[in-house]
């Protein structure tokens, strides 16, 4: 699989401050990649560079194999995290002009504009101002116009802020339909759940530094503990007990269960699964056996922690 | 459509549908025919009324020189004791001219008062005073043994008559026709650059504040958007110029009609030419003023105010886009302007107090060279002839300095447009420079 974007030891720096030191990333085409990183960490400039809104200083961003220039514009679509629209400005004009400035022909934005208004059942407010509108429709708004010129690459930074349960989900679906029509996505976000749940791929930036990138299998498997969680039933605690800790290391922990279960979390060092199975058996009734996979949270504090 | 047509056609649709544009558009000149009718109104009101002057003479030695004219009238109360005479101008007449009884002549030179409630007007003073120098003037000669008579026969009145080398004869107060000319074109290019670059610096900032600017130049260059946005809103402007020449004009002539001013015949002249031609009392000499005026490079100065116009509304409004960039509201933009107004209010000053006494002298010769101050300075010139290779140097300068500072501008801009939160100082805009 070709990679829709390929940044290249990219540096930008500020006066004496670097936000960028020497990054390099690969999206492959039609992932949805999480960009991940606290604040400050240098994600923002990224994507400004990714934009061609600021220029590194040196390095180079590869969009679809072409060196960025300045018609790669109408490829992209962008979703600033500060974001906004005139706000005394017609909704319908607004988005019209919008759509013109990435290039697109005014029958053709006109064509597409009615059809995801229809969509999202807004054609009423084609002749609001912005300033009508209240945060969450603006928002909507907003959304439409980041990929109404239908984008190959769609760069999201926090793209959820704003949004109510209802409308978040709304968006969140289309952005799956657009990247299960192909679209690449690269998600800038806070909300780990969202990338737990949304991204096959994603990479850490922090103090300017990419830390870790990849397939987020792959992640999780580099930051796996070989840790299970189980739960027994059995009347020989302390006999159980004793084994286990020949082998393992253990300790109490707490999950959610319907039984009256001995609940512990086991660390297996050296040894595998299956022996902690046939010891856990011999005791008694096995009612959960768990690998402890390392959540995207988890791995996020531990990583910039350290 | 280009990018760069579509910007400047929001940008001029955002600033024309604005309701403050049309508001002032067309309130603007009512306002300011209005206010001119009352004006020409009000004076035409002083003038028919007669002030009132009682004189009480103890010795009778000058109210007979006071002539009533038209604007004052003298009445001698000499008759009455000088209380009563005191208590009736008090209430009836506007003040009252007491001259003592004197000894001699000379002692009326200060010993003359004048009684009243509001202070005189520096008109009536100096008039009062004339006539007394003449009566002691007179007696002066008497006692030195001179006719007086003769010596008036004897005094010449002489006029000097202005021509040019190339043979045209010349008039006075042509300097202040020119100048009038000149100043107005030259004010009209600063009042645009003031208002519309402040326009332009309020779009920018909107754009910040509203966060849309992050969406918009990730499509299109700040270069574009900037000078979309500069283009947009000079053409709301001449548009709106356009509307208050014609909406003036015809507010004049309806004024004019219905308030009897006589202006249907010179309508064309503009109050100060009317004002100079008032002061000559032949019809001839008018024409020669008109002639003179039809004389004047109007060509070159039309075409010089097109070209000063965009150079001086372009050079200042990338200062202004450049400002609006840096700050975050329109209350934190007043220390970055004021090193831009300065050169304006400069090039204003120097037109109208250089220029008029010495239009080619090198005070006025440099700063109508000087990009900042030339739009302004070298249209007051221009009706008094300037050498091309004057014009020609202060027009590159300018449109040189342009490139440089839209440049210059840029930058700013580009960095500034996504800068929130402190105001920046002059150091850190420096610092952008490099980024």
């Amino acid at each position: 699989m070709s990679n829709i974007l390929e940044v290249q030891n990219v540096v930008k720096q500020y006066g004496d401050y670097t936000a960028l030191n020497n990054v390099s990333l690969q999206v492959p085409k039609g992932s949805i990649y999480g960009l991940l990183g606290p604040n400050g960490a240098g994600k923002t400039t990224l994507i400004r560079i990714i934009n061609q809104i600021t220029m590194p200083d040196s390095g180079v961003v590869l969009l679809d194999g072409e060196k960025l220039k300045p018609e790669h514009v109408q490829y992209i679509g962008y979703m600033p995290e500060e974001r906004g629209l005139y706000k005394t400005m017609k909704v319908g004009e607004q988005c019209l002009y919008l759509a013109q400035l990435k290039g697109m022909p005014y029958e053709e934005a006109k064509k597409q504009l009615k059809y995801w208004f229809e969509k999202f059942e807004i054609e009423g407010w084609w002749n609001k101002k912005i300033q009508e509108l209240s945060k969450g429709m603006a928002q909507k708004i907003q959304f439409i116009v980041t990929i109404l010129h239908q984008p190959k690459l769609l760069i999201l930074d926090e793209p959820f802020s704003g949004f109510d349960p209802v409308n978040a989900n709304l968006i969140k679906d289309e952005i799956i339909e657009l990247n299960k029509k192909g679209t690449s996505i690269i998600f800038s976000t806070h909300r780990m759940e969202s990338v737990e749940e949304m991204c096959d791929y994603i990479a850490l930036i922090h103090k300017s530094n990419k830390l870790i990138e990849g397939k987020l299998e792959d992640v999780k498997r580099q930051y796996r503990s070989n840790t299970f969680q189980v739960g027994v039933l059995t009347n020989n605690i302390e006999g159980l007990m004793v084994h286990l800790t020949q082998k393992f290391t253990i300790s109490q922990t707490n999950f959610k269960s319907l039984n009256d279960d001995l609940k512990l979390e086991v660390h297996l060092g050296q040894h595998n699964s299956n022996e902690l199975l046939s010891i856990l058996s011999q005791f008694g009734q096995v009612t959960h056996f768990v690998e402890k996979i390392p959540s995207v949270n988890d791995i996020f504090i531990q990583t910039v922690s350290k | 459509m280009s990018i760069l047509s579509l910007i400047i056609k929001r940008e001029f649709i955002a600033k024309v549908r604005n309701k403050s544009f049309i508001v002032m558009t067309f309130l603007s000149p009512l306002l300011f025919v209005g206010m001119a009718v009352l004006v020409g109104y009000l004076s035409t009101m002083n003038k028919d009324s007669v002030t009132q002057i009682a004189i009480h003479d103890e010795a009778g030695l000058l109210k007979k020189e006071f002539k009533n004219d038209k604007y004052t009238n003298y009445t001698d109360l000499s008759a009455m004791p000088f209380k009563i005479a005191k208590d009736t101008a008090s209430k009836s007449y506007e003040g009252l001219l007491y001259i003592p009884k004197v000894t001699s002549v000379q002692d009326l030179k200060e010993k003359v008062e004048y009684i009243s409630e509001d202070s005189p007007s520096l008109d009536f003073i100096s008039d009062v005073e004339e006539v007394i120098d003449s009566v002691i003037t007179q007696e002066n000669l008497k006692v030195l043994g001179f006719d007086a008579e003769k010596i008036d026969k004897a005094k010449a009145d002489s006029s000097l008559k202005l021509s040019k080398f190339s043979g045209e004869e010349s008039l006075k107060g042509l300097n202040e026709i020119k100048v009038a000319i000149g100043g107005l074109f030259g004010y009209l290019i600063m009042m645009f650059i003031v208002i519309y670059g402040n326009f332009v610096m309020r779009s920018v900032i909107e754009e910040k504040t509203s966060r849309i600017i992050e969406i918009i130049i990730s499509s299109v260059k700040p270069y574009q958007l900037m000078m979309g946005k500069i283009i947009g809103n000079s053409l709301a402007g001449i548009l709106q110029f356009l509307i208050w020449a014609i909406v003036g004009t015809l507010l004049f002539f309806i004024a004019s009609t219905f308030l009897g001013l006589q202006m249907g015949a010179s309508s064309t002249m503009s109050p100060e030419m009317m004002e100079a031609a008032g002061n000559v009392d032949k019809v001839a000499k008018l024409q020669m003023y008109f002639n003179e005026i039809t004389n004047l490079p109007l060509v070159t100065l039309i075409i010089s105010f097109i070209i000063y116009f965009i150079g001086g509304y372009f050079l200042y409004s990338s200062f202004y886009a450049a400002i609006g960039a840096a700050v975050d509201s329109e209350t934190d933009s007043q220390q970055f302007l004021l090193p831009i107004i300065m050169p304006l209010i400069l090039g204003v000053y120097i037109g109208f107090f250089t220029v008029i006494n010495d239009p080619h002298g090198t005070i006025a010769t440099v700063f109508s060279i000087i990009p900042l101050t030339s739009p302004i300075v070298m249209l007051m010139r221009i009706p008094f002839g300037v050498p091309l290779w004057q014009l020609l140097l202060s027009i590159g300068l300018l449109y040189g300095t342009f490139i440089f500072v839209v440049w210059f501008a840029a930058k700013i801009y580009r960095v500034g447009i996504l800068m929130y939160g402190k105001k920046p100082t002059w150091k850190e805009l420096y610092k952008w420079l490099k980024y």
